[in-house]
């Protein structure tokens, strides 16, 4: 009896601690909840405007110090890899000290930049709209940048970089989603994504495909050359029916999906063992298997495919923004870029520097300049809720109703 | 007045000073953590910024409960939980047996600590050596291959298999432990009635090791209930309550609705607990 006794005390005085507990929190929560939700209302209202932050007009000395927020690879001081600095010469050139913080994630990205502890950021495009739409980055002066003038015009002035023909970065380097298959087990060779896509597939259990909510603009894609009478006009600006759609394609996938790679020594991996045989990789991987002498072939299919088109953006809240200007300058510079791009592996965005890489044919291997090869890619952008594709008379998906579909993709 | 005067005129005082940190540990990293994580669930997020919007909503739970994705998500894992804690279980009585019964006393500490050994690599060293032995032309296929069996290969057999073995040693050692309290008498005294080895085990040693079992359990269907590394090095392309909640927290950036997600396995184990209680084997841990 006594022991009962106790044991119910006990979970009385509990409760009242956690009782206490959430009450003060409703208490001192609520009083700033009011800003906040006004803060989100705004984002959503209508068409997209971002904050109205003051562009940069001039550019003054360097203020000796620069915080960087990069992917990884992409701001490299030799101090992991003795061949790759690119950071030690801007450092000694323009006197501005850096701290580099790596990310890997774009989400990760979003979150640090929040706390403006960060100048500059290598942003992709499912992070930069959100960037811009919440106020963490500022418009960019691309006159203020030299080397601006030699990047690709296909990159610039894009949904993912700027907004109503503001620029809000200097785009870095691009890549695409390409098709890959083990060549002694994947006969005849494919030509088209319907091979990872279609119901009946010969590799069962043995398709992979990129683990992301991202990876909806893939099945999109497909359905925009065999189902026209969808009306897709951009992957990315998908209405709810598109988006119910492009599940069911995903879910039809998911039946022969073996594994979904988000990391890309596992992707690596899984194909060198044969676990997987088909699916999406990026021109790095394809290279690394090669180098590993796995029987691999990728190709970019016809129909075009998705891709990846980073952008060096400025924090709205830096205090070093002559540093700041003074790195996006670096970073597109024909030495900085071509370090950079040989080093990840992708295309540089700066067309002289292509005469710079130490392999004469990396830019050959990788498309660099190549417009029509560009044009097959749909890069990147955060799914919104005002339709990028123009249309006014529907509300389209946004990323979190994505990320809802992904995890019932998956099941 | 001197500190050691006072704590020594004071005991109450000398024992408020002893309890407060690990009370204050208890109650602020665990409990308060628990709290938070409650708190946060009950709030909304911007779909766009992602920033989270501190008003009171009910959605995360409503979305929880009416996507059917979710319900089969829980049941799987927690089938997945039961079947790793039956496995180990039916592992690790034996294993526990021979080490407190049979083994001689110099050779138990060997065994202990055999026992203890798997734990000294990293659990993510372990989980990728599963997943190379279960690949296409690993190890586990190479075995089966004369017997005509291949690797399950990567899916929910091969998360189950490798939660298995990464979790073994937290059953043992309860049983083991259970095992060295069952004297030796009541053994002899079964045999001595006429009990076959099989009798006893079953009406004698089972019922003494029962709470010990559970304890074991406890530690198993909890640790799975909540992994996600090794569902995302062997698992394929299978989701659990884990994977769940870190693709929110890392990939959607949605903290409210990943933490309504966790809270999911936190009631799991209430309602395991509560069981447990019910059949009196905490009292006797």
């Amino acid at each position: 009896m006594k022991r009962r006794t106790t044991s119910r005390m006990r979970i009385a005085t509990l409760s009242t601690v956690l009782a206490v507990a959430l009450v003060g929190c409703g208490t001192t929560d609520s009083g700033d909840s009011g800003g906040d939700a006004a803060a989100g209302d705004s984002a959503e209202a209508g068409s997209f405007t971002p904050p109205d932050i003051p562009m940069k007009e001039e550019l003054g000395d360097g203020e000796g110090e620069l915080s960087i927020l990069a992917w990884p690879y992409y701001a490299e001081d030799g101090s992991n890899d003795p061949n790759a600095d690119w950071v030690t010469p801007f450092e000694k050139e323009t006197g501005c000290q850096t701290d580099i913080k790596v990310f890997s994630t774009s989400d990760e990205a979003f979150n640090l930049m929040k706390t403006g502890a960060y100048d500059v950021v290598s942003a992709s495009g499912d992070a930069s709209l959100r960037l811009i739409a919440s106020g963490e980055v500022a418009p960019v002066n691309t006159d203020l940048i030299d080397n601006y003038t030699d990047v690709y015009d296909f990159l610039k002035d894009r949904d993912w970089n700027s907004v109503n023909g503001q620029s809000y970065g200097v785009p870095h380097g691009y890549g695409a989603n390409l098709l890959m298959w083990r060549t002694d087990e994947v006969k005849p060779a494919p030509t088209s994504w319907s091979s990872v896509f279609e119901a009946d597939s010969p590799y069962q259990g043995k398709v992979t495909a990129y683990d992301s909510p991202i990876y909806i603009a893939d099945a999109a894609l497909y359905l925009m050359n065999t189902k026209p009478e969808l009306g897709i006009e951009n992957p990315y600006a998908l209405d709810e029916d598109q988006l119910a759609a492009a599940v069911e394609v995903l879910k039809t996938q998911r039946q022969n999906v073996g594994e979904y790679w988000g990391d890309f020594l596992k992707h690596i991996q899984s194909f060198t063992t044969g676990n997987s045989v088909i699916g999406t990789t990026w021109q790095a991987n394809v290279n690394a298997l090669d180098a590993d002498k796995v029987p691999v072939e990728a190709i970019l299919p016809d129909e075009g495919s998705t891709g990846w088109s980073d952008t060096w953006m400025v924090s709205s809240k830096s205090e070093h923004t002559n540093c700041a200007y003074l790195w996006l300058n670096h970073i597109i510079s024909p030495e900085g870029n071509a370090a950079v791009a040989e080093y990840f592996g992708e295309s540089p965005a700066n067309a002289k520097s292509c005469d710079l890489t130490a392999d004469k044919n990396f830019c050959e291997t990788y498309h660099a300049g190549d417009a029509s090869y560009a044009d097959k890619i749909w890069y990147w952008t955060t799914p919104i809720e005002t339709c990028l594709d123009g249309r006014t008379d529907v509300k389209c998906t946004d990323y979190g109703d994505w990320t809802q579909a992904w995890t019932e993709v998956k099941g | 007045m001197s500190l050691s005067g006072v704590l020594h005129r004071r005991p109450g005082f000398r024992l408020g000073l002893l309890l407060t940190p690990p009370m204050l540990w208890l109650g602020v990293a665990y409990l308060g953590a628990l709290a938070a994580l409650f708190i946060t669930s009950l709030w909304g997020q911007n779909s766009f910024t992602g920033q989270v919007e501190r008003t009171w909503t009910l959605d995360n739970f409503r979305t929880l409960l009416t996507e059917g994705v979710y319900r089969t998500i829980t049941l799987r894992t927690i089938g997945v939980a039961a079947l790793v804690t039956v496995v180990d279980a039916v592992l690790a009585i034996p294993i526990a047996l021979f080490m407190a019964k049979v083994a001689s006393r110099r050779w138990q500490p060997v065994l202990v600590v055999a026992v203890l050994t798997p734990l000294w690599a990293s659990y993510l060293v372990k989980a990728y050596a599963w997943r190379g032995m279960l690949s296409e032309n690993g190890l586990v296929s190479w075995l089966g291959a004369p017997f005509g069996l291949s690797s399950p290969g990567y899916g929910l057999p091969a998360v189950v298999l490798t939660l298995a073995y990464l979790w073994l040693p937290f059953m043992i050692l309860p049983i083991f432990a259970g095992l060295e309290r069952l004297p030796d008498s009541l053994l002899e005294a079964s045999a001595d009635l006429g009990a076959t080895a099989q009798q006893t085990l079953r009406s004698v040693v089972l019922p003494m090791v029962f709470p010990a079992l559970v304890a074991g359990s406890l530690f198993t269907f909890s640790l799975s209930l909540g992994d996600y590394i090794t569902v995302r090095i062997v698992g394929g392309a299978s989701q659990m309550l884990g994977t769940v909640v870190y693709d929110n927290v890392g990939v959607a950036n949605n903290l409210p609705f990943a933490a309504a997600m966790a809270t999911v396995p936190v009631v799991i184990m209430l309602v395991y607990l509560a069981l447990v209680r019910r059949t009196g084997a905490l009292d006797n841990l």
